[in-house]
């Protein structure tokens, strides 16, 4: 089976320090990867190599795209990684105000994507956004209320609407679930679990949040100092780690 | 004053072909915001330093100039860009639209139909479209060159979801020649039907450095949705001075006690027409 994505010796450098250094792997449909690691591992570097918002030094970024097959994105013209960017690809960020155009009502900000790839009937972007609010729990009567006045795990998953709505083949997610108290991260994780599985995406979840590749996550992967140490299935890497990071960062989750 | 105190209409020669260069690569590129290095005029920005650079790009000694400020000949802006190139470029002056070579606007565009050998200057304070919408210039720029334009509906949806319908009611944003989406000055929506025109429509943005055009008979389509198509509106009145019911209208406040009287915001076409009835009536 062809890989969604495949990596090769991805190299990011600043300067003279590394953000993240021969990264390789494979990505196949319906998979979902972990990236876990401490800040500055080069998590986030990598992520964003990987989505076309950083240049790497070095490396390839094969995408499986629906036309032509394999491409390596890092070569790709603007037009053609931007098109990527917003139909087979969505970007989950962190903080949902990145993510989200703040003075835009939700509604708005769900059929953005559909109406830059060229929807003009707002009846249809009006029931589609409806839809994808109703798939991400926010109730109907708030589609014209705009994401400020969302509470922030609302904010969250309508940037996850707005994501879906171009029904997306790869997810990057950069830590979706941060600055989220922790029940709100349960229902969140239980709704992105439910959907990844729902709609067969693949997605690549980076996060320093062990809990989170736990629940998410098929396949782990984790970085230090911008190098990838250990690879795995994430119940094997979690439960049994080999490099001594990994088996340091295991054992540092607290216990309740 | 001796108008040789003056290079012929203010600008110096260099900067008058610096000027028509940009206006030659905006009419070659229609709805392109090209550069340029728009110098200090002596009047304020925001009072159309872009407009006159380009009507003094543009004039010859020969020209017939019209300077119309809100549709009005006789509002401060118009009297005093029209004395600035009575005074610096000795050039005619006419209030008739029909006469005019060069015509300056801001924010209208004449009832009267213009021609093949006439030119529109526009004044422009914004540009730029996507502004309001993407703050960031290298962004805007590059969603231009690769034609995103998913954004300008983002924000017609907005007005539909708002207000029921599109509330933009100026400065209404087109796609010129089927390309570039262009903001055409703060112009009332009922004036973007006449931007296909059979005269040349020069915009001049003197604070924000850019020149665009729209070469005569270039089409210019009003973005819109399927189901909430463009609508020119204009207040449901006719003039109250000329009776004119196709026109765009000035509502104006006439005393403390509510009363309003609706009339041409083209102070040329409303006259003509009322000297017109004058003449039939006598």
């Amino acid at each position: 089976m062809t890989p969604l994505l495949e990596v090769r010796d991805l190299t990011k450098r600043y300067g003279g320090r590394i953000g993240c250094a021969d990264v390789s792997f494979a990505l196949h449909p319906g998979e979902v990867l972990g990236i876990v690691g401490e800040s500055g591992s080069g998590k986030s570097t990598l992520l964003n190599c990987l989505a076309g918002q950083l240049e790497p030094d070095a490396g390839e970024v094969l995408f499986d795209t629906r036309t032509d097959g394999p491409r390596d994105v890092l070569t790709m013209s603007d037009p053609e990684r931007r098109m990527l960017g917003r139909t087979d690809w969505a970007f989950v960020h962190q903080n949902p105000r990145d993510g989200l155009r703040m003075r835009v009502s939700a509604g708005g900000n769900v059929g953005e994507r559909l109406m830059a790839v060229g929807a003009r009937h707002y009846g249809d972007i009006r029931s589609d956004a409806l839809h994808w609010l109703g798939q991400v729990e926010i109730p109907d009567d708030r589609i014209d209320d705009r994401p400020a006045a969302f509470s922030g795990g609302m904010q969250q998953r309508l940037q996850i609407a707005r994501n879906l709505v171009s029904g997306p083949r790869l997810v990057f997610m950069d830590e979706p679930t941060g600055g989220l108290d922790v029940s709100v991260q349960a229902r969140l994780l239980d709704l992105i679990r439910g959907l990844v599985r729902r709609m067969g995406l693949s997605a690549i979840v980076v996060t320093h949040d062990l809990a989170v590749v736990r629940l998410l996550a098929d396949r782990l992967m984790v970085m230090k100092d911008g190098h990838v140490i250990e690879t795995g299935l994430t119940d094997q890497v979690l439960d049994d780690p080999q490099a001594p990071y990994t088996q340091l960062l295991v054992s540092s989750v607290l216990q309740v | 004053m001796n108008t040789s105190d003056y290079n012929f209409a203010y600008l110096d020669e260099q900067t008058k072909r610096m000027i028509r260069r940009a206006i030659l690569k905006g009419v070659a590129v229609p709805g392109y915001q090209v550069p340029f290095a728009s110098r200090e005029m002596p009047m304020p920005y925001g009072w159309g330093t872009g407009g006159v650079q380009v009507s003094a790009a543009c004039l010859t000694p020969e020209d017939t100039m019209k300077v119309i400020d809100q549709g009005a000949d006789d509002t401060t802006n118009a009297v005093s860009i029209r004395k600035f190139f009575e005074k610096t470029a000795n050039v005619a002056v006419t209030e008739r639209t029909e006469e005019a070579t060069v015509i300056q606007t801001r924010h209208r565009i004449p009832e009267t139909l213009l021609a093949e050998d006439q030119i529109l200057v526009y004044q422009v304070p914004i540009p730029e479209p996507l502004r309001f919408l993407e703050p960031r210039e290298t962004e805007t720029r590059k969603m231009h060159a690769l034609e995103e334009y998913g954004l300008m509906h983002v924000k017609l949806y907005e007005d539909i979801a708002q207000h029921g319908e599109i509330a933009t009611a100026y400065a209404y944003p087109v796609t010129v020649s089927d390309r570039y989406v262009m903001d055409p000055s703060p112009i009332p929506k009922f004036d973007n039907p006449k931007l296909e025109s059979a005269a040349i429509q020069l915009f001049g943005a003197g604070r924000e450095q850019r020149i665009y055009a729209v070469p005569p008979y270039t089409k210019v389509v009003s973005l819109d949705f399927e189901d909430y198509p463009f609508d020119p509106s204009k207040a449901p009145h006719a003039c109250a001075l000329c009776g004119a019911d196709h026109t765009y209208l000035d509502e104006v406040i006439t005393d403390d006690a509510g009363g309003r009287m609706f009339v041409c915001s083209d102070t040329d076409y409303c006259a003509q027409r009322r000297a017109e009835q004058q003449g039939t009536a006598a």
